[in-house]
């Protein structure tokens, strides 16, 4: 044996690892898979392909990615939001009946749609955070008060589009070089957030908080101010959220935004985000929306029974999280073989 | 050399802490001067980590002071201990898995550039810089999930380095480490002294202590014995100390002969984990299973006992194998496991003691598959006597126990079963030194009635004391065979890092 032996084998990890993560990259996955059910789609009925048809798929799938910014957010610390569905909801019908009533300026719409949701995300972040009640049942009560709350200020009424603004329905049906500005506003929220949850300490905390709990603690992250904050953030866009279901339908009663906070989580979860917290990104999710919308699109295109669009978002989940674990186990056991090899003395 | 200039650094004056009734530290003192390494020492349950825990701002001191620099400091939290300038490498590494290893160095004081954007590349940076001062080669942009436990607390050293702490503390940090690591760490604590920092070190292993430290704290049931420097003192010393009787006391020992074999194993694997691990255990013998702490030990128990799948080998009890992957074969063949995490593992805390006694039994005790209540509390009296467990109510929740007894509610639960093999992973763990010697005694009436046990045991005295035969792992292989005869502390740690097995039978 000579003196070299001392030295430590050369780290090729460092190549090979980022091979790997962009193979096991979810955000090209999902991209990938769009393409596919667009293309297959498109073969069977051309109008799919067609520049009105795409508007529809962005524009069907914006809302759900908004709520997705949020709820990524949330989940990514181990918690969850049910009650986006129901705030978007109430944000909606807030807004809708002071342009009947009060004839408040089209910008205040988007002001106050955002406050609604500031509240309740408030509330939420509060007895999650302080008073540390679990936040599947504070949000799920949530979901219930909110969405009460709603009926009881709608009280059987509607709110129609001649009450709207025209300068705000417009949000919902203008398009910039051809892309719906919903669309656009709702990407740059994502790239935003995409970015901030990449490079802000905060938001990195997010993911320590929701990856290990009790080191957490342990390094001295402030876990209950962040969680605050995840659920202060998922509420505000929720209530931003409605004041841009408002201009897209122009339209509300008391039954906007209900069930959606579960085609949100689906999305997601789809989107790669780890449902116990820890791993997934803004981006993902956002793509996880717009791919369970044009499976429901491609369906109806296709002619096929809405029953199937449901059975495969469910399926799709299915398979999302089982693909997850999978791979984490297989990538674990890989990195612990080529460790073993590297710590042979 | 520890140049011990006037002032301490940190003091730990008349501290006490209780958690309910148990007194876990009562009026401890002690200091830390810049530029010495001191050793705090006892046996687990001493209340060693409860001061590292006080230390770190995890814990508050009911009463008394940790006092830095002459300033009385009241810690609120982690984050506070830290900004104080003490800084805590614990027992059990606490990463972030998802995240990157640099990440996890950095957590919860990211480096940030203009605009409050994380300094990913300066990270990467400064993790390879303190890599390179360890001497070990970890890409610190892949995941910490998956990094072997030493590689683990490596990270965790690197963490602690990273804040350049004029206190750094250090819980049993040499567990799983490789004796070259090991070296490197004792070099980096070193440079660190030099820096003027203080260095309060716990381990197991005396001879680091030795090697490594100016002084001795010793403590025992939660009080201090005393505080010497290392040349006052012997290893016969510090083990009286800690013990405070004599080990015979501690392990009673009845002489057996053993007979047939029970459990034989033979090239068991499970790849990346262990390989090629061959064992016998005989009726009336106890074979404990050395190493250090992420050598396989546990893992090897779970695969014999079909939790974990192996990848190859074959398992034989009482001449018949068992299938691959399927615990209810092996308990129907009569084999038994006390695993290590009684909380997670052992116990459903919130169920009553009879329902847990009655866990492993239930096929017994129901009729037309419905459970006689009845008959598990009849069952459980029954081995609640014979364990001579301490209770207050028989169908309260099993939580309201103390650690010694909840040890006792597992171990009755699966003696309820009359296996003929038992597998005891760490069976003294976090137990009080009294009930650890009745756990002693109840292992060695079984064994005198003709039980074969397999123990893991990460405490050299109590395999030393217990075993008749001893088996080491390191890395995943069997390093070291050794009789009650040949086996001493010297030997089984060397075995144990992966040297030369002088003894190996």
């Amino acid at each position: 044996m000579t003196t070299a032996v001392q030295q430590p084998p050369a780290p090729t990890p460092a190549a090979e690892s980022r091979w790997l993560v962009a193979a096991r990259s979810r955000e090209l996955g999902i991209a990938a898979l769009i393409v596919l059910v667009f293309l297959v789609t498109t073969a069977y009925n051309h109008d799919f392909a067609r520049p009105h048809s795409i508007q529809q798929l962005l524009t069907g799938a914006s809302l759900i990615a908004l709520l997705g910014v949020g709820e990524t957010m949330v989940i990514v610390t181990r918690n969850v939001d049910l009650s986006v569905g129901s705030t978007l909801g109430l944000s909606a019908y807030v807004v809708g009946d002071l342009f009947k009533h009060q004839h408040i300026p089209v910008w205040s719409g988007f002001v106050i749609g955002v406050l609604v949701g500031l509240l309740i995300g408030t509330v939420n972040g509060f007895v999650i955070a302080v008073l540390r009640v679990p936040s599947l049942v504070v949000t799920l009560a949530m979901l219930y008060v909110v969405r009460g709350i709603d009926s009881l200020i709608v009280n059987g009424q509607t709110i129609d589009p001649d009450a709207i603004p025209n300068a705000f329905t417009a949000v919902g049906y203008k398009d910039v070089l051809g892309i719906p500005w919903l669309a656009v506003i709702v990407a740059l929220i994502v790239a935003f957030f995409g970015y901030a949850m990449r490079s802000f300490r905060s938001n990195r905390d997010l993911y320590a908080i929701g990856s290990n709990p009790a080191a957490a603690e342990l390094a001295g992250i402030p876990a209950g101010r962040r969680v605050f904050t995840a659920f202060v953030i998922s509420g505000l866009l929720s209530g931003l959220a409605g004041a841009l279901f408002l201009s897209l339908h122009a339209q509300i009663d008391n039954s906007g935004g209900s069930g959606y906070e579960l085609n949100v989580v689906a999305a997601v979860v789809v989107g790669g985000v780890a449902i116990f917290g820890g791993s997934g990104t803004v981006v993902g999710a956002a793509l996880g929306a717009v791919l369970l919308n044009t499976i429901d699109q491609a369906l109806v295109a296709s002619r096929i029974s809405s029953f199937w669009s449901e059975a495969i978002a469910g399926g799709l989940l299915i398979a999302a999280i089982a693909a997850d674990r999978a791979l984490s186990l297989r990538t674990a056991r890989s990195l612990r073989r080529r460790e073993g090899a590297h710590r042979e003395l | 050399m520890g140049s011990e200039s006037g002032a301490p650094l940190l003091e730990v004056r008349e501290v006490t802490k209780s958690f309910g009734a148990v007194a876990a530290v009562q009026g401890v003192s002690f200091e830390l001067y810049g530029g010495e390494a001191h050793a705090l020492l006892g046996e687990n349950g001493a209340g060693k980590s409860t001061i590292v825990k006080m230390l770190a701002g995890v814990h508050r001191p009911d009463s008394g002071d940790v006092v830095v620099e002459g300033a009385p400091q009241t810690f609120a939290g982690p984050a506070d201990a830290r900004d104080a300038g003490i800084s805590i490498i614990y027992q059990e590494p606490s990463l972030f898995p998802d995240l990157s290893v640099a990440e996890n160095i950095f957590v919860g004081r990211l480096p940030l550039l203009a605009g409050r954007r994380l300094d990913r590349a300066g990270m990467v940076r400064r993790s390879t810089e303190i890599f390179a001062r360890l001497g070990v080669a970890l890409d610190p942009t892949r995941p910490a999930r998956g990094l072997s436990v030493a590689d683990q607390q490596l990270v965790e050293i690197a963490k602690a380095l990273s804040l350049n702490a004029k206190v750094l503390v250090m819980d049993e940090p040499t567990a799983a480490l490789t004796n070259v690591e090991v070296d490197r760490l004792f070099e980096v604590i070193a440079t660190l002294r030099r820096g003027g920092a203080a260095v309060l070190f716990i381990s197991h292993r005396l001879e680091e202590v030795f090697a490594s430290c100016q002084r001795v704290t010793i403590m025992r049931d939660g009080r201090l014995v005393r505080t010497a420097t290392i040349d006052e003192v012997t290893v016969e010393d510090i083990i009286r100390s800690m013990v405070g009787r004599d080990l015979e006391q501690l392990f009673p020992k009845t002489e057996t002969t053993p007979r047939e074999v029970v459990l034989d194993v033979q090239g068991l694997s499970s790849e990346g984990v262990f390989v090629d691990v061959d064992l016998q255990v005989r009726a009336g013998e106890i074979v404990a299973l050395a190493g250090l702490v992420g050598a396989g030990r546990t893992e090897v128990a779970r695969a014999v006992f079909g939790i974990d799948r192996r990848t190859a080998g074959t398992v034989r009890l009482l001449g018949k194998e068992l299938p691959n992957g399927r615990p209810r074969k092996a308990m129907a063949a009569g084999m038994a496991l006390v695993p290590e995490d009684r909380r997670q593992q052992g116990l459903v805390m919130d169920m009553p003691i009879d329902q847990n006694v009655a866990l492993a039994s239930l096929n017994e005790l129901s009729r037309v598959g419905l459970i006689l209540r009845s008959r598990e509390t009849r069952l459980a009296t029954e081995w609640a006597r014979r364990l001579q467990l301490k209770f207050g109510r028989m169908r309260g929740p099993v939580s309201t126990l103390s650690g010694g007894n909840q040890q006792k509610v597992v171990l009755g639960k699966w003696l309820a079963r009359a296996p003929r093999l038992l597998i005891i992973d760490e069976p003294t763990r976090g137990i009080d030194v009294g009930t650890k010697a009745e756990v002693h005694r109840i292992l060695d009436e079984l064994v005198a009635g003709g039980m074969a046990v397999l123990m893991i045991s990460s405490e050299l005295p109590e395999v030393l004391g217990m075993a008749d035969r001893v088996l080491v792992l390191c890395e995943g292989r069997v390093t070291g065979d050794f009789t009650r005869a040949e086996a001493d502390e010297d030997s089984i740690m060397r075995a144990a890092a992966g040297l030369s097995a002088t003894g190996a039978a």
